[in-house]
């Protein structure tokens, strides 16, 4: 009896978590709910890369992982400087009224 | 054994995918962020199932541990009543709906048609013992530049934020 699950399976969970990602990123207006869903990507393409790195036998999957991870800390660290800054300047945060680039 | 793993793994996958939905619908940060705390900590049980025992700390310490609690302290500086405006979701939404699920579809196909080729091996208890271990090797031999070129990375992320956060600039 197999006792692993098959590979697509974990597949199908990473690409159900990307797509709902990407929807987030999309439809919402609150940036901070966009960082979170970016968060929520990132974590798609890390069991991707897991799940991969199991597949072959290496461990090059986990260490690409971890520095998805590193970047995913850098870029929420950033990204809510950004946003704390933006805050003090404007008092919103919805993303459709950051358009002081559009003038 | 299989039946645990089977059983451990549909919960999980279960318990991420709901959440990440809540995640994205709810209207209050606060509940947003919980639930991402949420599918966070599913996927680190699905790394564990895929005895990436390391990952599964890294996960749990680095994302939930420390930028989900930068997140969380955020929104509590930020809290204004903009959680509770009537909308929520900005208008391009069906747009978007249709696009994220025309871009999901195709990558639906190409696993769909390329399941056949994919196996996991059974689970090797030499490896599986030594994760960590291997983890560092690959880390500090093969991968020490970008590993040095990630801290370089980091500090300019803490510089960045630091800059950004001040309150002259």
């Amino acid at each position: 009896m197999n006792a692993t699950i098959p590979t697509d399976y974990y597949l199908w969970l990473s690409l159900a978590l990307f797509t709902i990602g990407v929807i987030g990123v999309l439809t919402r207006r609150n940036v901070i709910i966009i960082l979170m869903s970016i968060e929520l990507i990132l974590n798609a393409v890390n069991i991707n890369l897991m799940v991969f790195s199991r597949m072959w036998g290496s461990v090059d999957g986990q260490v690409f992982a971890i520095f998805v991870i590193t970047d995913a800390a850098a870029e929420a660290a950033v990204g809510l400087g950004i946003i704390l800054a933006f805050f003090r300047n404007r008092e919103t945060l919805l993303a459709d009224e950051m358009d002081m680039l559009k003038w | 054994m299989a039946a645990l793993n089977s059983i451990l793994f549909f919960f999980l996958s279960a318990l991420a995918v709901v959440s990440a939905i809540l995640m994205v619908t709810r209207r209050n940060i606060v509940h947003g962020a919980v639930y991402l705390i949420t599918t966070l900590l599913a996927t680190a049980g699905i790394f564990l199932l895929l005895q990436a025992e390391f990952l599964f700390v890294v996960q749990v310490i680095l994302y939930v541990g420390g930028i989900m609690v930068l997140f969380v302290f955020v929104i509590m500086l930020v809290n204004l009543d903009v959680s509770l405006l009537r909308f929520q979701f900005n208008g391009q939404r069906f747009v978007a709906g249709v696009l994220a699920l025309a871009l999901s579809a195709q990558v639906f196909l190409a696993i769909w048609m390329g399941r056949n080729s994919l196996h996991l091996p059974e689970p090797a208890a030499s490896i599986a013992a030594k994760n960590t271990e291997a983890v560092g090797d690959a880390l500090f031999q093969r991968f020490m530049l970008p590993f040095e070129i990630a801290s370089i990375l980091l500090l300019v992320a803490m510089i960045g934020a630091v800059v950004m956060a001040k309150r002259r600039v």
